[in-house]
Formats: C-alpha cells, sequence, structure tokens
C-alpha cells in the first residue's frame, strides 16, 4: 500500500476581492480571509479516496508558511488527512520560497517519509505559476502525471487521465510518482464537525526548512505587482445595423 | 397622477432589471465578509469555530443557497437539507456525545447559528432553529435514555424532522395559557386541543408538545411529550400563508384524542413549563446571532445596489444620506454583535443572563425592521419588487419582534428586571 504526501497551501480566498498594495510590492494579505487552495483540496481528497479504497496506507499532509498555515493543515486533517508536517517559513520570507525551493522541500520529505506518490493541486490560485509538482518530480527523478482528472492505482502501476490542450491524454507510471490535480479528478468533501473535531488530535510536526537542508533564497525577484487594466463599460445598440456602423467605426470589421 | 407615475418607474425599473441581471442580484456577500476580522481574533471565538463556520458555510453555499431562489416559491424539503446538515454533525452542535451530538459549549452553537445567517432568507434558518433550539433542548436534558434513542438521535442525524408546539389560537407568547390537554388513561395518554403558528408542521415526523397534564397552578400543570407525527388523530389542518418566511411551512394542527405512551413524556409531569422556560435564554440568543449575517448581507447588498444604480448622473451610493445612512446601520449591527458575544460570554461562564439575552432580540428584532426598511428604500422600484434580495429580507425578517416572544415580551422581562414593571393580578 502506498505512503501519500499531500501539499496544501494557504492562499487567499477565491470569494475575497484582491488588493494591490499601494507600494506595488505586492497584494495585500493583513486581515484577509485565508483559505485552502482549491486545487490542494482536489488532491487530499483524491488521497484520502484511495485510503478508503484501501490502495493508501497512510496520508500525510505537508504545509509550507507561517504560523497561520496549521489552520490549513488542521482542515486537511478534518477532511482525512493522517497526520501533518509545517514547514514553518516566516511570514516576511514566504515571497522568497518560490516553487523552486518548495519543490526541494516536498523531495526531501518524500524521501524521509518513504512516500511513494505525491499528489499536489496543479497549481495555486495566488501565484498560479503550476510548477511545483513538476519539479517536484525532477528533483526527485520520479515519474509524473500532471493535470490529471482521473487517477487508477493498480499494484505500483499508476494510471493517470491527463486533460491536456487536444482532450485527453491517458499516461501509465511506475510508482513512485508525482501527480497534480486538475480540477475536474473529484468534488472535495467538506470537514465534518466531528472530524474537525477529532483533527484536534492528529499530530503535526513542525520542522524549518533548514531541517531539511533546503535554503530559501529564490533566484527571482518581483518587480512590480500591478491590478489588470479595468475593462470598460460596454453599450447598447438598438438595432443589427447600428451594430455594423459601430464595428466599422471601431475598426473592427 | 403621482401614484401613476411611482407604479411606472417601479414597472421600468424592474424591467430594465430583469432583462440585463445585474451582477448586484448575484452574491456578492462573501465578497465584503472579507473585511471583518478573523473570527477567532472575537472574544468568544477560536479556530475551532473558525474551522465549524467555514464548513457551514460550503454547505450553504453549495447545497443549500442555489436552491433558495426555487424552494421560496413553494416549501423548501426540510428532510434533503436536514439530511446534509445532520450527517455533517451541525445539527447536534451542543447535544450529548452519547446521542450522536458533539458535545460542545453554547459558543460552538453561536457560530453555527452566525453562519446559517449566510443562508439567503429567513425560513430556513428558522427551520434549523426549530430543530436544533427549539423542539430538542428539553428533550436531551431531561428526557430518557429510550426517549432519546426514539426521537433525539435521529433528529441530530437529520433522519427526522422536529417541530415544537407550544403556540396555540389562545396562546403564544403567553404560554401558561395554553389549553391542550393530555389526560392519562391506563399506560397512555390522550391529547385533545391543537397548536397553532406550528413551523416545520406539514413535513414533521415527531412535536415536541405542550399539554396540560392536570388541572392545578398554570406554572406546575405542564408536561412536555414527544408526539408522533403519524398518530390517529392528528389532523394538519392548513398550511398558513404568510407574508414572509415563505418557504418555511407553517402550519394549524387539530389534535383529537391522539393516543400516546405515557412514556414520551420529557422528564418529570408538570414540569413542562419550566422546561421550556429554561430554554428560551438560548432561544434568545440564538435568535440575536442568526440575524447578524442577514442584517450585513441586506447592508452589503444595498452597497453593492447602489453603487451600480445610477441617478442623476451619479451612482445613488455617492449621495451623502445614503453612505452615511450605512455606514450607521454598520455600526448598530456591530453593537448587536458585541451585546450578544458578552451575553454569550457571561452565560458561558454560568451566569443567569436573562435580561441580557433578552434584550439583544429584542435589538435584533428592532434593528432588523430598522434596517432592511431603510436599506430597501435606497433600491427604489427594485426594492418593491418580490424577487430582490433586499425585499425577502424585508418580509422574513419583521418576523423576529413577533416569534420567540415579542418584542414586548421581552420588553416586560427587561422592565421586570428594572424593577420598573407594574404589580399585577
Amino acid at each position: 500500500m502506498a505512503r501519500v504526501l499531500v501539499g496544501v497551501k494557504r492562499v487567499i480566498d477565491y470569494a475575497v476581492k484582491i488588493r494591490v498594495k499601494p507600494d506595488k510590492s505586492g497584494v495585500v494579505t493583513e486581515g484577509v480571509k485565508h483559505s485552502m487552495n482549491p486545487f490542494d483540496e482536489i488532491a487530499v481528497e483524491e488521497a484520502i479516496r484511495l485510503k478508503e479504497k484501501k490502495l493508501a496506507s497512510e496520508i500525510v499532509a505537508v504545509t509550507c508558511g507561517p504560523t497561520q498555515n496549521q489552520e490549513t493543515l488542521r482542515t486537511a486533517l478534518a477532511m482525512g488527512a493522517d497526520r501533518g508536517i509545517h514547514v514553518e517559513i516566516p511570514a516576511d520570507q514566504c515571497a522568497k520560497a518560490g516553487p523552486l525551493q518548495i519543490s526541494k522541500i516536498f523531495a526531501k520529505l518524500a524521501e524521509q517519509e518513504k512516500a511513494d506518490l505525491i499528489i499536489l493541486g496543479k497549481q495555486a490560485i495566488d501565484g498560479d505559476n503550476n510548477q511545483t509538482a513538476q519539479m517536484t518530480a525532477a528533483v526527485l527523478d520520479w515519474a509524473q502525471g500532471t493535470f490529471a482528472s482521473e487517477l487508477k492505482l493498480e499494484g505500483d502501476e499508476l494510471t493517470v487521465v491527463r486533460e491536456v490542450d487536444g482532450g485527453l491524454e491517458t499516461v501509465k507510471l511506475k510508482m513512485p510518482a508525482v501527480v497534480s490535480a486538475d480540477l475536474r479528478l473529484n468534488e472535495p468533501r467538506y470537514a465534518t464537525l466531528p472530524n474537525i473535531m477529532k483533527a484536534k488530535k492528529k499530530k503535526v510536526a513542525k520542522i524549518s526548512p533548514k531541517d531539511l537542508g533546503v535554503e530559501i533564497a529564490s533566484s527571482i525577484e518581483v518587480v512590480e505587482v500591478t491590478d489588470p487594466p479595468q475593462r470598460e463599460a460596454g453599450i447598447k445598440v438598438e438595432s443589427t445595423e447600428e451594430l455594423v456602423s459601430k464595428l466599422k467605426e471601431s475598426g473592427l470589421v | 397622477m403621482l401614484a401613476i407615475g411611482v407604479l411606472r418607474c417601479v414597472l421600468n425599473t424592474s424591467r430594465s432589471k430583469l432583462v440585463a441581471k445585474p451582477s448586484c442580484l448575484r452574491t456578492t456577500s462573501k465578497l465584503l465578509h472579507s473585511a471583518s476580522f478573523d473570527l477567532a481574533e472575537e472574544s468568544i471565538f477560536t479556530t475551532d469555530h473558525e474551522q465549524l463556520r467555514s464548513s457551514l458555510n460550503k454547505i450553504i453555499e453549495s447545497e443549500i443557497n442555489p436552491f433558495v431562489d426555487a424552494w421560496e416559491e413553494g416549501i423548501f424539503p426540510a428532510h434533503t437539507v436536514f439530511k446534509t446538515l445532520g450527517t455533517a454533525g451541525f445539527l447536534g452542535v451542543s447535544k450529548p456525545t452519547e446521542h450522536g451530538g458533539l458535545g460542545l459549549d453554547y459558543s460552538f452553537s453561536i457560530a453555527a447559528a452566525e453562519e446559517l445567517g449566510t443562508i439567503r432568507c429567513g425560513a430556513i434558518p428558522m427551520a434549523i432553529g426549530v430543530q436544533t433550539d427549539m423542539a430538542t433542548p428539553a428533550l436531551a436534558r431531561f428526557g430518557s435514555h429510550e426517549l432519546k434513542e426514539l426521537f433525539l438521535e435521529p433528529s441530530i442525524k437529520g433522519d427526522m424532522v422536529a417541530c415544537l408546539g407550544v403556540s396555540e389560537t389562545g396562546a403564544g407568547s403567553d404560554v401558561a395559557s395554553i389549553s391542550t390537554t393530555a389526560t392519562p388513561d391506563g399506560d397512555d395518554l390522550i391529547i385533545n386541543g391543537g397548536k397553532m403558528w406550528t413551523t416545520n408542521g406539514t413535513q414533521a415526523d415527531w412535536m415536541c408538545c405542550l399539554a396540560n397534564t392536570s388541572t392545578g397552578a398554570a406554572h406546575a400543570n405542564k408536561s412536555l411529550i414527544c408526539v408522533p407525527m403519524d398518530t390517529p388523530g392528528i389532523i394538519v389542518a392548513k398550511t398558513i400563508k404568510k407574508i414572509g418566511m415563505l418557504c418555511s411551512d407553517t402550519a394549524q394542527i387539530f389534535m383529537e384524542d391522539v393516543r400516546v405512551p405515557k412514556s414520551y413524556m420529557i422528564g418529570e409531569e408538570g414540569q413542562g413549563f419550566t422546561y421550556q422556560m429554561l430554554q428560551f435564554q438560548e432561544e434568545r440568543m440564538f435568535a440575536a446571532a442568526a440575524a447578524l449575517r442577514p442584517l450585513e448581507i441586506a447592508i452589503e447588498e444595498t452597497i453593492a445596489y447602489t453603487r451600480d444604480r445610477k441617478i442623476f448622473g451619479t451612482s445613488v451610493l455617492d449621495n451623502q444620506v445614503v453612505h452615511f445612512r450605512l455606514a450607521e446601520l454598520q455600526t448598530e449591527v456591530e453593537a448587536l454583535r458585541s451585546m450578544l458575544y458578552r451575553t454569550v460570554g457571561l452565560y458561558l461562564k454560568g451566569h443567569d443572563v436573562t435580561k441580557l439575552a433578552s434584550m439583544c432580540k429584542l435589538k435584533a428584532g428592532r434593528l432588523a425592521r430598522e434596517a432592511t426598511d431603510a436599506c430597501l428604500q435606497y433600491w427604489g422600484g427594485m426594492g418593491f419588487v418580490s424577487e430582490s434580495i433586499i425585499s425577502r429580507y424585508y418580509r422574513d425578517f419583521r418576523l423576529i419582534s413577533i416569534g420567540g416572544g415579542a418584542d414586548e415580551v421581552m420588553l416586560s422581562i427587561i422592565c421586570k428586571h428594572l424593577g420598573t414593571l407594574p404589580g399585577r393580578r
């Protein structure tokens, strides 16, 4: 049976209207509602389903970030993960922890925990990087199945249906492997109240990137963060003729 | 002439809005909610409460809110909704663990009640409140083990829908004057009488029924009895039509020689009135908690609508009278929240909070009337249209001042504590 590592990232809640900081160094995160990255919820759900089918022996949820990330871990534990690892990165250093640094952390932990399978969200809704799963597979030199919309595990063979531009692609992987979850892989469950309470008793280990020998220093520098250009209001036209003439006016036809 | 002009204006606005379906009709509440403090920073809450609320919010946003508009055309399916909530543990927050509850303290019930306010109508939170905080607390506290297995456990799981049979045609806020009787007959009780304003009445599987079991003093002759609603002699006379709380079923119920075992009586005979009064503190705090989010949503939706709506070349919101008024209303809501949290805090420490809880309930009712009316005004014609959220809130939350002890009953209780109530009898 496989031991599964899942990554859970704490991001600004999808429903929050993002505001750019006045100094353009990033977005406002203070006092803003955060929750688990939705793609990571899908990853956690898939791991739980593997365990329910008796294909996984243990699910370890991993999060990287400041103290508040423990809430995200607890959500994963309440959903059904067995234990958690909190890789503590102080808030002021989080910006420096890019996909490469995080993938090195995952790779080290996968070795330490003797994981057979890593399931990650295909991307986080904050940075939209879509790199961590791929880089983790590269660092470990493991097989990878990204953008999974279906996952089947038989023995040590993993069948992953991937959502690619032209349609669906099916790949077979030999474990150990890294899989990244796409939107249609499953519908994540709610944490029930009894499980929220039980999750409090589950173990969470706290470590630092240094313990894993990973340096948090990105070679990428963010120059500026700005709002996307405002969309201008549309107009209503009375007839097709008017529509055509307006389109001609603006040189579109 | 003026009236016709106004009406035309109403029709014109509504028509264009109906076609355009502006974004303001969709959910904007979550968006603005994020601006308030982290829940765990509040005096009576912790990260556990925050987790509870965020999980409950997910259920509400995916399993309830998308259907509310359709349900408001008829009656919402209580069994389906309760099963969803029961499976996730939300119908037994502070109920004993040996019967499927979670045994959490009352602050968790308040957290749940507050989150239920994100349901986009008043009817469904009210129906849930009846199940969790009105029909079952006495059973949970005083019922026999067998009785709890029969009625409490399935109600916590969401397999059974409960209703509360207290109010009658001649007795509502004045509970002592009910006239329904339960007469012993061997090992059974024979119930005769009727109940009025029974929420969940047409869908319920059992009723927590208050009846006179002897002819003694009004406060010592009543008992609470669990009555299965399929017992012969129970007639759901009619579904009462109301101005608000549309998708909640409100029934008038007749009871004619309804025979139930004596063992279905909750706790001791003659204690019914006392049991009923004991849980009123909780019912009032629940009512105030469940009103907070709806009032905020009313304000948030009004901000969104008036920001969009242009008049005389500027948005309605940009008029100082509008944004000042909304700021003032939000201040009132925060004041109510502070009073409630303080009341709950004292209650958790074991204090009798009857006075403060009654004040919370009174203020919630008063403010609901003031805020929904003020907000509706700024919606103009759209405020008068049934489909707008503000008109639903205006209709639904008018009930807070009437149900669960009217404003005047709250005032009497507060006066009693102030020592200003003239002596009676």
